[in-house]
C-alpha cells in the first residue's frame, strides 16, 4: 500500500511539467496555432527561471522570470506566424531548436564563470521549493500524503489548469478565442479582434510552458543546473493535448497518467515481472502513438482539433 | 413605389458614393454609387466578377475602399473593421457561411458580442423573441455540423439580427436553397422589410430580383450602370443592362440521336471516408446522345457519384456497367482509356482536375503523359493541343505557359472542359461546369455540351441552377441524401416539383399529386 501511494506521488511529480506544457499548448491551439515550439519555450523558461532564482534567491522572481521568458519565446513565434504568416510547423520546430540551444548555452556559459564549476540554487530558495507542510491537512494519513504534501509548483499547475478551463469554456473572451481557432473569418466577421487575441493568447500559453520549464530545471534536477533538463517533456505535451481532447481539466488526468508511465520502472515489483528499463522508457511514446491513431480513427466532431489550427489567417485573402 | 424617386438623402440607410477599390492592377469597383433606404429591399444584380461582393465587403468592413465615401443615415461613416460595421447596424450574411461547425447555434450567435456572458436561459429568451417575430424555428442547442444548409442560413440571419442589425446584406442567399426554402427566406425578408429593415440582396437570378426587390442596382465590370424600379422593368431589360448587350436566354435542346444505353448503374451504395452514407441504392441508366441532369441540394452525393464512376472511390455494394462491362475495381487510368471522362468543378473552382500553378501545356499533359515514349517528356503535342483549345474555345490567356490560376474563372473552366472533351470520350461527366461563370461563358459551355451530345456522347451533367437543368437536360435525376428520389422527363417537370423531390419526396408522390 505504501509502495502504491509512493508511486502515485511520484507520478504527480513526474507529470507536473507535462501539465504546464499541455495547458500552454491547449491555449495556443485554441487560438488556431499548432505550436511545435513547446519544448523550446519550456527550455527557455527552465533557463530563465533557474538563473533568476540563482541570482536573486527568490522563488517569486524565478517564476515570473520563467513566465515572461516563455512568453517572449512565444512572441517570436507569434510575430512570425501571425504577422508575417510564416509556416507554423517550421516556425515551431525552429523555436524548439533555438530555445534548447539558447538555454544550454547560457547554462554552460554561467558554469564556466562560476568558481565551483557548477551552479547550485542558494539555500533560501531551496527551502521555498521543498514540499509544503499544511497544518492538519498534511497530517491526515494517506490523504495528506496524496494531496497535501507537494511543492508549490504542483498546486500552481493545478490552479492554472482550472483557471484556463474556466477561461476557455465559461467566459465570453474564451468563446471568442475558440471561435478564432475554429474559424477566424467567422470571428472577424462578428468583430472579434483576431490578431490581438492571437497575440495575447499565444503569449499566455508560452508563459505557462515557461513555468513548466522552470519546474524541470529547479525541482526535477534538484537545484543543480543541468543541460537539457526539459528532456522531451515538451514533445509529449503536444501529444497530451490530443489525449486531453483540448480540455485543461482532462490535461490534469492525462499528465498524471503519463507521469505514472515515466516512473513505472521504479515501482514495478521485481518479484512480479522483470522487464528491461528500456521497455518502460519506451512506454509513454508508444502510448502517445496509440492515442494519435485512436483519436484519428474515432473522429468525434465535438472533440477534435480546432478546425483552423495550423492555418494562418489573412482577412483580404480571396 | 413612385415616392422612391424623390427622397432626401438622409432618408437613406446607406449611401455609397464613387466607391473605388482595386486589387493590384484589377479594378474591382470603379466609382460605384448605391443607396438603400429603410423598409426597402434593394437587389444588387451583376454577373460574377462584376464587383458585387467586393462592394458589400467594404460595407461590412472586410475591405477598405481606396476612394469614395459611405454615408450611413446621412452621416459620413468610416468602416475600418467588421466591428465598426456592426456598430453602425450593418449585418452581412456571407455566401460562404461564417459559422463554427463544432459549436452550437447559440454559441455561434453570441460569439463576439460585447458585454458579460449572460445566463444561457436569458440568452435563449432573447434569441427566441427575435426568431418568433420572423416565424423561425431553430434548435439553439443543435451543432452546426448537424444542420442543413437552410438551417445554417437561419443561424446566420439570427446572428446579425441579435447584434441589432437594421441593415441586412445577403450575398447570393438562394444559391444553395431549394425553391421552397427560397420562398421561405423571401417571406422572412418581407417581414423584416415591414419591420423597417433596409435589405440588400446580391444575386444574379433575374426571377428572384423580380419577386423580392423594390429597386435594382446593376453592376457591370465594376461600374454601377443603372438603378431602376423593379416595377418598371422586366427580366429582358435587366439582362441587357447586366450583360451590356441583348442576349437570348434560351438554351438549345437538340433531340437525342439514336439513344442506346451506355452506362448502367445498379443498386450502387457508397460510404464516405468517415463511415456515413454517401449514396444508397442508386440505380439509373445513361443513354448515348443524351444529357442526364442531376439535381440535388449540395452534398447529396453528387461528388461521390462522379468519383465512383471515374474510379476514384471504393463502393459498399452495387455495380456500374459500361457497355455491359463492370468497371468497379478498375483504376482511374483504365476507366479513362475506356472513354469515360470527368470534369468536376468544386466550390473553390481550382481544387480538382487542374494543377493551378502549371500552365495550360502542363495541364494538358496530366492526361497524356503516359502516352509519350521514353523517359523524357515530350511537350510538343500538349502545347499544340493547348494552342488549339485557345483558338477553338476562345480562351483568354497571354501564353500556354502562364499558370492557370492566373486566368479568370471562366477561362479556367474552359481549359478543364476543353481537355476532357479533347480526349473524345463516349461518356462525359461534368459537375458544376458553369459555377461562377458569366452568362456568355455559361452559354459557351452549354454549347460545348450540346455539341458533344450531337456526336453521340452521353453526358452526366451535375448542376446547381434548376432553370438551366430544366432547359438543357433530357432527363433529370434528383438526389436527396444519397438516394434517388426520382428520374423525370425534363420537358414536363416543374421547378417546384424538383424542389420537393430535392427535399425527399419521391417522384410518384410529387407527380401523382400534380
Amino acid at each position: 500500500m505504501d509502495m502504491f501511494i509512493n508511486f502515485l506521488v511520484a507520478a504527480v511529480l513526474a507529470g507536473a511539467s507535462l501539465l504546464y506544457g499541455t495547458v500552454g499548448e491547449i491555449i495556443n491551439q485554441k487560438s488556431g496555432h499548432l505550436n511545435l515550439g513547446v519544448e523550446g519555450m519550456m527550455a527557455i523558461g527552465a533557463c530563465a527561471g533557474f538563473m533568476a532564482g540563482y541570482r536573486f534567491d527568490s522563488l517569486v522572481i524565478a517564476i515570473i522570470a520563467a513566465f515572461l521568458s516563455g512568453a517572449a519565446a512565444a512572441l517570436i513565434y507569434a510575430v512570425l506566424t501571425v504577422t508575417f504568416m510564416a509556416d507554423q510547423n517550421v516556425t515551431g520546430l525552429t523555436l524548439t531548436i533555438f530555445g534548447c540551444g539558447l538555454s544550454n548555452f547560457i547554462g554552460e556559459y554561467n558554469i564556466t564563470r562560476s568558481e565551483t564549476g557548477n551552479l547550485k540554487l542558494p539555500e533560501h530558495i531551496m527551502s521555498q521549493l521543498r514540499n509544503i507542510h499544511i497544518p492538519v491537512l498534511s497530517d491526515i494519513p494517506v490523504v495528506g500524503k496524496l494531496f497535501f504534501s507537494y511543492n508549490i509548483f504542483i498546486y500552481l499547475g493545478a490552479i492554472i489548469a482550472i483557471i484556463v478551463y474556466i477561461y476557455l469554456f465559461k467566459t465570453k473572451t474564451g468563446l471568442n478565442l475558440r471561435t478564432i481557432g475554429e474559424n477566424p473569418a467567422a470571428a472577424d466577421a462578428v468583430g472579434i479582434h483576431v490578431v490581438r487575441s492571437k497575440y495575447i493568447n499565444l503569449l499566455i500559453g508560452g508563459g505557462i510552458c515557461g513555468i513548466g520549464g522552470a519546474y524541470c530545471s529547479m525541482i526535477v534536477c534538484g537545484g543543480v543546473w543541468m543541460s537539457d533538463s526539459v528532456n522531451g517533456m515538451g514533445w509529449i505535451s503536444v501529444a497530451l493535448v490530443i489525449f486531453a481532447a483540448w480540455s485543461p481539466l482532462k490535461a490534469i488526468g492525462g499528465s498524471l497518467v503519463f507521469g505514472a508511465f515515466s516512473v513505472l520502472k521504479y515501482y514495478m515489483p521485481k518479484s512480479v515481472i522483470t522487464l528491461p528499463n528500456a521497455f518502460y522508457d519506451m512506454l509513454p511514446f508508444v502510448i502517445t502513438a496509440l492515442i494519435l491513431v485512436i483519436t484519428s480513427v474515432r473522429k468525434n466532431k465535438g472533440r477534435m482539433q480546432p478546425a483552423s489550427c495550423g492555418v494562418n489567417y489573412f482577412r483580404e485573402e480571396r | 413605389m413612385a415616392e422612391n424617386s424623390e427622397i432626401k438623402s438622409s432618408d437613406y440607410a446607406i449611401e455609397c458614393k464613387e466607391i473605388t477599390k482595386t486589387f493590384g492592377t484589377v479594378v474591382a469597383n470603379d466609382h460605384v454609387d448605391l443607396s438603400v433606404k429603410y423598409g426597402e429591399i434593394l437587389a444588387l444584380l451583376g454577373e460574377n466578377g462584376s464587383g458585387k461582393t467586393t462592394l458589400m465587403n467594404m460595407l461590412s468592413g472586410i475591405y477598405h475602399p481606396d476612394s469614395g465615401s459611405i454615408n450611413v443615415l446621412g452621416k459620413h461613416a468610416v468602416i475600418n473593421s467588421p466591428a465598426d460595421s456592426i456598430a453602425l447596424g450593418i449585418g452581412m450574411i456571407h455566401q460562404h457561411f461564417k459559422l463554427v461547425e463544432a459549436f452550437s447555434a447559440l454559441d455561434n450567435i453570441i460569439a463576439g458580442t460585447p458585454g458579460k456572458l449572460k445566463k444561457r436561459s436569458a440568452l435563449r429568451e432573447d434569441i427566441s423573441a427575435i426568431s418568433e417575430k420572423l416565424g423561425l424555428n431553430v434548435d439553439l442547442n443543435k451543432k452546426i455540423y448537424n444542420m442543413s444548409v437552410s438551417e445554417k442560413q437561419t443561424v446566420e440571419i439570427l446572428k446579425v439580427l441579435y447584434r441589432g442589425a437594421k441593415i441586412l446584406i445577403l450575398d447570393e442567399p438562394t444559391a444553395v436553397l431549394t425553391p421552397q426554402e427560397t420562398e421561405k427566406l423571401f417571406d422572412m425578408l418581407r417581414i423584416m422589410r415591414s419591420e423597417g429593415c433596409a435589405i440588400i440582396i446580391i444575386t444574379h437570378k433575374l426571377n428572384e430580383v423580380m419577386a423580392i426587390s423594390d429597386r435594382v442596382t446593376i453592376l457591370r465590370k465594376g461600374q454601377s450602370v443603372e438603378t431602376v424600379l423593379t416595377a418598371e422593368t422586366n427580366e429582358k431589360k435587366l439582362t441587357e443592362l447586366m450583360v451590356g448587350k441583348p442576349v437570348s436566354l434560351s438554351i438549345e435542346r437538340p433531340e437525342p440521336i439514336d439513344p442506346k444505353p451506355l452506362l448502367n448503374v445498379y443498386h450502387l451504395s457508397v460510404d464516405k471516408p468517415d463511415g456515413t452514407v454517401a449514396l444508397e441504392d442508386v440505380t439509373f441508366d445513361i443513354y448515348s446522345g443524351e444529357i442526364l441532369g442531376v439535381a440535388g441540394v449540395a452534398g447529396s452525393g453528387q461528388k461521390e457519384l462522379c468519383e465512383t464512376i471515374a474510379g476514384l472511390n471504393g463502393i459498399r455494394s452495387g455495380a456500374v456497367l459500361y457497355n455491359k462491362e463492370n468497371i468497379i475495381g478498375k483504376t482511374a487510368k483504365e476507366i479513362i482509356e475506356l472513354g469515360i471522362s470527368m470534369s468536376f468543378v468544386p466550390e473553390d473552382r481550382l481544387g480538382m482536375g487542374l494543377a493551378s500553378s502549371m500552365g495550360m501545356t502542363g495541364n494538358m499533359m496530366l492526361k497524356s503523359y503516359s502516352k509519350s515514349k521514353g523517359p523524357f517528356i515530350d511537350k510538343k503535342p500538349a502545347r499544340e493541343l493547348a494552342e488549339r483549345l485557345i483558338k477553338e474555345l476562345d480562351i483568354k490567356t497571354p501564353s500556354t505557359e502562364i499558370p492557370v490560376r492566373m486566368l479568370s474563372g471562366g477561362n479556367v473552366q474552359k481549359v478543364l472542359l476543353g481537355r476532357e472533351i479533347e480526349s473524345a470520350p463516349s461518356l462525359l461527366i461534368t459537375a458544376y461546369p458553369v459555377r461562377g461563370l458569366d452568362i456568355n461563358s455559361s452559354y459557351t459551355i452549354y454549347g460545348l455540351l450540346n455539341e458533344q451530345k450531337k456526336k453521340g456522347v452521353a453526358v452526366l451533367f451535375i448542376g446547381e441552377d434548376l432553370d438551366v437543368l430544366l432547359e438543357l437536360s433530357d432527363k433529370i435525376m434528383v438526389l436527396c441524401h444519397g438516394r434517388v428520389t426520382g428520374i423525370v422527363d425534363a420537358k414536363t417537370v416543374t421547378k417546384e416539383q424538383l424542389g420537393l423531390m430535392m427535399t425527399g419526396s419521391t417522384a410518384e408522390e410529387v407527380l401523382g399529386n400534380g
